[in-house]
């Protein structure tokens, strides 16, 4: 059943539209990530400008995190102090990302610089995750224990004044930190146009210590407010939001996200771990190339903005 | 204003003179685009109408052409740097239609001398504006190629050759397929006749392409409360997130 989009000004399956909404919501639903970086990609390659992608995946994100945020609710598996510093910070990030990327869409660098944010951060992020995690799921063989190891050092991170209590996270830290990895995820969320839980987690995870149970919902709770900040600037600066196609990728996302979570109760986190770092590996694989690799097309056209 | 009055002095005087000129049908004047808009063909049709007997000497060629919106555009060309392709050189299309299908009765080519085509701007090629290339990029041919390449692959720029149906030098028609990725706005269609090379006698019409029901009000909306429904966006996804939750919920308590 083909649909047209009012925004983008194309005709889509509208069975292709909820399935990959479908897709990406159980892997959002699993991880905590919003997903957007796989199907922005995934926008693109199915015909929708990206223009129109990057801000229509910013809404849909809002609705797979909320509905993944009160299934985590209900575990009481979300640190809303930390998740409000975070945010904070994160709004932050974005206004400056929003400005960075409107600065060199005008230079016509935009796309590569979506694609190295991408490839940069996606590579160092698997490898790191893929490493850690396979060591952890080792070790959990071998040990017989299934409980996921604390190990606690005393970095610099612990030297940082303004320290608050973050008793969800069972967590003794400076503010700035946190704070910090908002405005980073927000200036990238930005860029990208993705949620950035695939940054925030392992930040959470490997620099704040957060216990991975908490992580999820906390990550979920920030890229709410984030990418609804998103959407917002994008409805209003450049016209960009479809909402046909948001409602249509939501419906098949927020369903996913649920079946997701249930998912994750069943497998270990570690193996969660493992599975999130292949999956991010692979995708940036796949960008890297394109980089790498002669396109068969070496010219693009890119309509001038209408002065309405 | 001088375009029109350049159109129908175009369209009568030779008609005035040669004795051939142009009834013209189309199978519908507006093409709507609703929530299942999947493209559209428009049938093109007309007779010849003439004062004076058939020429004896040449054949009767008719030539259509289907134009979309113009509006500039920015071409840019990827190069190896530091060993990534990135975009490094860039060239402003002052005007390229949005769509541009031109059909003819026989080859393009044949059907029409190349100084009709530059006078009239029929073949693709023409229709393109002129590039308003930087001295420093050599080859900005190659700029304009590249539109018309990227288009026509999409479907959106299209050269019908052998495609237009005379019948008894009277009788014409054609069909023109528009893609799903339409621009909204007037298509303006051109009909040529031509013998010989040249071109005798010229029609204009214009096909109105509009969208309409929720597709016009979201777009509207869209543009016009860009802030209000930015928040409609927000609110409907807070309430199928949330929704799904509730669903999800009940289905397992029970």
């Amino acid at each position: 059943m083909l649909i047209y989009l009012p925004v983008a000004e194309v005709s889509i399956n509208a069975f292709l539209l909820l399935g990959l909404g479908g897709l990406v919501g159980i892997l959002s639903g699993m991880f905590g990530v919003g997903g957007g970086f796989l199907m922005t990609p995934l926008l693109f390659f199915i015909g929708i400008p990206p223009v129109v992608a990057v801000a229509t995946e910013a809404n849909q994100i809002v609705a797979s995190s909320f509905s993944g945020v009160l299934a985590h609710l209900r575990r009481k598996s979300v640190d809303f102090k930390m998740g409000t510093i975070l945010l904070t910070g994160g709004l932050l990030g974005a206004a400056c990302g929003v400005v960075i990327f409107n600065y060199l869409k005008a230079l016509g660098q935009v796309d590569l610089l979506i694609r190295l944010c991408y490839v940069a951060f996606l590579g160092i992020i698997g490898i790191l995750m893929f490493i850690e995690s396979v060591r952890a799921v080792r070790k959990s063989h071998i040990s017989g224990d299934t409980t996921p190891k604390k190990h606690r050092q005393r970095t610099w991170i612990h030297s940082l004044p303004i320290k608050m209590r973050f008793r969800t996270s069972g967590l003794y830290i400076s503010a700035i930190p946190p704070l910090l990895i908002g405005v980073v995820v927000g200036i990238l969320a930005a860029i990208m146009g993705v949620g950035g839980g695939f940054i925030m987690v392992p930040a959470m995870i490997y620099l704040l210590g957060m216990p991975t149970k908490v992580v999820v919902g906390t990550s979920l709770f920030q890229i709410i407010f984030v990418t609804g900040f998103t959407t917002l600037l994008h409805a209003t600066t450049n016209y960009s939001v479809d909402i046909v196609l948001a409602v249509l990728l939501l419906i098949g996302g927020v369903i996913g996200a649920q079946v997701g979570t249930q998912v994750s109760t069943y497998l270990k986190a570690e193996q969660l771990r493992v599975l999130l770092s292949v999956i991010v590996i692979v995708v940036c694989v796949q960008l890297a190339l394109e980089l790498l690799i002669m396109p068969a097309e070496l010219f693009s056209i890119e309509s001038v903005e209408h002065v309405r | 204003m001088t375009r029109l009055i350049l159109s129908l002095w175009l369209g009568l005087f030779p008609a005035v003179l040669i004795a051939e000129s142009i009834v013209l049908g189309l199978s519908s004047d507006q093409v709507r685009i609703t929530t299942q808009f999947d493209g559209s063909d428009i049938l093109i049709f007309g007779a010849v109408k003439r004062e004076a007997p058939i020429p004896k000497n040449t054949e009767l060629d008719v030539i259509i052409t289907v134009a979309g919106p113009s509006e500039p555009l920015t071409v840019r060309r990827k190069s190896r740097q530091f060993g990534i392709w990135v975009n490094s050189e860039a060239v402003e299309v002052d005007a390229a239609p949005s769509f541009y299908a031109v059909a003819a009765s026989g080859k393009l080519e044949d059907v029409i001398k190349d100084i009709e085509d530059l006078r009239y701007k029929i073949s693709v090629e023409r229709a393109i504006r002129s590039v308003g290339a930087p001295m420093t990029i050599r080859n900005a041919q190659l700029f304009s190629d590249a539109v018309i390449r990227i288009r026509q692959r999409e479907n959106l720029y299209q050269q019908l050759d052998n495609q237009v149906a005379v019948d008894q030098q009277t009788l014409f028609r054609t069909a023109i397929r528009m893609p799903a990725n339409l621009t909204e706005g007037d298509y303006a269609t051109r009909i040529f006749l031509a013998r010989g090379g040249t071109i005798i006698s010229q029609y204009e019409t214009t096909i109105d392409v509009r969208k309409v029901g929720l597709e016009r009000w979201l777009f509207s909306l869209s543009r016009t409360q860009p802030l209000l429904y930015g928040l409609m966006s927000l609110a409907i996804a807070i309430a199928a997130g949330w929704g799904a939750s509730a669903a999800f919920r009940w289905v397992r308590i029970r």
